[in-house]
């Protein structure tokens, strides 16, 4: 009797909650997957058009432009993201006077928000007077036009990826902090050095983080949207930094073809989707859980 | 506890959060209740967005029945999208002459012909430039806001040091003084003659300026034409002549526009492409910055295009469905009169949209070139964005092309092939829904 006058209780106050999933989550989920076979503009009635939507993205070469050009963003930033953030974690995991104030120093800058930190990058990145290139040329380099060259906006904007890996690294800093101390004294015990303690202890110890950090990983990139918004409005230049995402918010918003737009966020999910499981299934053979 | 004391808590703030959630999002809490509100939304911001709240100011006082209230929001065309396929959209949105097709088309803004002929809102009273950007298949789909001609900007001091004493007329000479002005030291262009890129509002322009048109104004995408070809090359010769990389790291070092780093109020660039407003920009951020405007050149064998310029407007929209649409047309009424029309695009420091313009308008006007702006709208050479509703698209089309031909990587002749080939199935399609919607009446 109790529990089931705790489980009214529980389901009311879930209630709120449960009419904004509902509402504001699965009826836009499925009214775009509605609108994906739709001509629709946002302004009038959809009208049912059948697979139209996806047949044309299929013929739609800006659409792989902005495939190709996400899947090279994620390849390299995500792994490249991954290695910084772990390095960092276990820089930042030492036992050096001070430490709060360098995982302070690591942190913040992922607090900064995106627009902020693009106009910021658009001026480190400055072919003529940026830093990064006024540092270059200090040490006898010159450096790219990282904004206007083709072959190096994307790289600018890989570097510039990096710089957000804060969060990544907090979560693996908490999870090194969690690797038994004895594992690690025992494989010192047994003559295992600096590396082999990191690569046979520490990584399998940690490996269910990395797996967590690989998958937000994969979302995130394949996602990105703010900064190139940004700092490269219509994905110049000649439209190497044209995303997937800003081409679905272009349809949406700017060609008012949300038909379209929707037809491209549902393959986007299903491509997430997909690449999440296989992530999933391969790496689950190297995760550890301590408890099991 | 009891029952229903249980219950009681976790019920009572459920039934709150729904309230709140139903709460009407417009609400006026200042004004007296008994007016009828009307929601103006607009884009403009700082003194722009002052100038028209205290034509709004005027109008709310002078009269008891109605009350405006004026929002400004980023991103209006978007927002107004958004409420209006919501089923709540303002009365009036402020959008740009280039975005009547898109709502015209998907029928969310209200035809005036009706009130134009009870208002005496014809071609008569306005700028005939300015009125023609503002009819779509033959109606008029919108009201002028604050209009303006563009027309070359150019930096008396650079020109005087390289021996120039008046601007270029025609294309060629304007090749020339580019030619003699822009300097390239060690292989970095030092000062720039002339950019198409910059500001880069207007890149679909350099077609029409040329003579070109972007399509028959019926069904077909025209930019393989040979007007339009010679303005791709010309655009080319550009990076021919000094170099893509070059161009583009100079570029990189131009500061936003609202700034002193503006490439023209730097005196990076001798000459460029601007409007009404750019005093303003020159008067806050360079005052002492040397300038005349005149007629973007036109090209020596083309002096039917002498004068041309390039038409560009905010409109007052009527949005479909709104809920006090008399209410709007009698603050569009109002904001139609001369009075008001003139505070506002005085205080915008613009043009004014009616013919008639008052000797305080001219007196108080402060742009040493604004009968230079007037007197072009009034020109038969003068154009602007194609009526299209896929006009968004083919402008990114465009301007992509123009960036590919400006890196040396696709010639002007694939440039334009390319565009053709995307935009015409585009429009195609496009018409075709159209026609099925309409004959479905949709």
């Amino acid at each position: 009797m109790m529990r089931r006058k705790e489980g009214r209780a529980g389901f009311l106050f879930a209630l709120p909650w449960l009419f904004g999933l509902l509402a504001f989550m699965f009826y836009p989920l499925l009214m775009s997957l509605y609108y994906s076979f739709c001509d629709y503009s946002a302004l009038r009635a959809p009208v049912w058009i059948g697979t139209d939507n996806y047949s044309e993205l299929f013929h739609d070469e800006v659409f792989w432009t902005c495939v190709k050009n996400t899947l090279l963003y994620a390849c390299v930033s995500l792994p490249l993201g991954m290695v910084m953030a772990i390095g960092l974690a276990m820089l930042l995991n030492l036992n050096v006077k001070g430490m709060s104030i360098y995982r302070t120093i690591f942190f913040i800058p992922s607090l900064v928000p995106m627009v902020s930190l693009a106009m910021l990058w658009l001026w480190i990145l400055n072919g003529d007077y940026g830093v990064l290139n006024t540092a270059l040329a200090s040490i006898g380099i010159k450096g790219p036009n990282w904004l206007g060259d083709v072959a190096w906006s994307k790289p600018a904007l890989i570097l510039m990826s990096v710089w957000g890996v804060g969060n990544a690294m907090l979560i693996y800093l908490a999870s090194l902090q969690d690797v038994p101390a004895s594992l690690l004294e025992a494989a010192e015990l047994d003559g295992a050095n600096s590396w082999q303690k990191t690569r046979n202890v520490t990584l399998p110890m940690i490996s269910p983080v990395i797996q967590f950090n690989m998958v937000m990983g994969i979302i995130g990139s394949l996602q990105v949207f703010a900064i190139p918004f940004v700092m490269f409005p219509g994905g110049t230049p000649a439209r190497s930094t044209y995303f997937y995402a800003m081409y679905l918010y272009d349809n949406a918003f700017n060609y008012s073809r949300m038909g379209y737009a929707s037809a491209m966020g549902w393959i986007l999910f299903l491509v997430i989707l997909l690449l999440t499981l296989v992530a999933l299934k391969l790496s689950n053979k190297h995760v550890h859980y301590g408890g099991v | 506890m009891s029952k229903l004391s249980d219950l009681f808590i976790p019920g009572l703030i459920s039934l709150s959060l729904f309230a709140l959630a139903g709460t009407e999002l417009r609400s006026h809490p200042t004004e007296d209740a008994s007016k009828t509100h009307i929601a103006v939304w607009v884009g403009w911001s700082g003194f722009e967005y002052d100038a028209f709240q205290g034509v709004v100011n005027d109008y709310n006082k002078s009269q008891n029945k109605v009350f405006v209230d004026l929002l400004s929001i980023t991103g209006n065309s978007t927002k107004t999208l958004i409420s209006t396929s919501a089923g709540i959209p303002p009365e009036i949105s402020l959008l740009s002459a280039a975005e009547i097709p898109q709502f015209a088309d998907a029928g969310a803004i209200e035809v005036l012909d009706d009130e134009c002929k009870l208002h005496g809102w014809t071609e008569d009273k306005y700028v005939p430039g300015y009125w023609d950007v503002l009819q779509y298949h033959g109606h008029t789909m919108a009201l002028p806001a604050t209009p303006s001609t563009v027309a070359l900007h150019y930096n008396t001091d650079i020109l005087k040091r390289a021996g120039y004493d008046k601007p270029p007329e025609t294309i060629e000479e304007m090749d020339e003084m580019v030619n003699k002005i822009t300097k390239v030291e060690d292989g970095k262009v030092k000062l720039a003659g002339f950019l198409p890129a910059e500001p880069g509002w207007w890149r679909w322009s350099w077609g029409p300026f040329f003579g070109g048109q972007l399509w028959d104004g019926k069904s077909r995408i025209t930019m393989n034409t040979p007007e339009n070809l010679r303005a791709m090359k010309w655009v080319e010769s550009f990076s021919k002549r000094f170099g893509p990389a070059q161009i583009s790291s100079y570029k990189s070092g131009f500061g936003v526009f609202a700034s002193p780093e503006n490439a023209f109020l730097a005196d990076k660039v001798a000459m460029e492409v601007q409007g009404v407003w750019m005093h303003n920009f020159i008067q806050k951020y360079n005052p002492k910055l040397q300038w005349r405007a005149a007629p973007f050149p036109y090209p020596k064998d083309r002096p039917d295009l002498k004068g041309h310029t390039i038409i560009e407007q905010d409109i007052f929209v009527l949005l479909k469905n709104c809920k006090h649409r008399q209410a709007a047309i009698d603050f569009l009424a109002y904001l139609q009169k001369q009075g008001p029309m003139e505070k506002l695009c005085l205080g915008q420091k613009k043009s004014s949209p009616l013919r008639v313009k008052s000797p305080e308008f001219w007196a108080k006007h402060d742009n040493p070139s604004i009968h230079l702006f007037d007197d072009m709208a009034y020109s038969k050479s003068c154009f602007s964005t194609p009526k299209l509703g896929i006009w968004p698209e083919y402008d990114a089309e465009i301007a992509n092309a123009l960036d590919e031909v400006s890196l040396l990587r696709k010639t002007p002749e694939e440039a334009i092939r390319a565009i053709d080939e995307r935009m015409q199935p585009k429009l195609d399609q496009y018409l075709n829904r159209l026609e099925k919607r309409r004959r479905a009446g949709k």
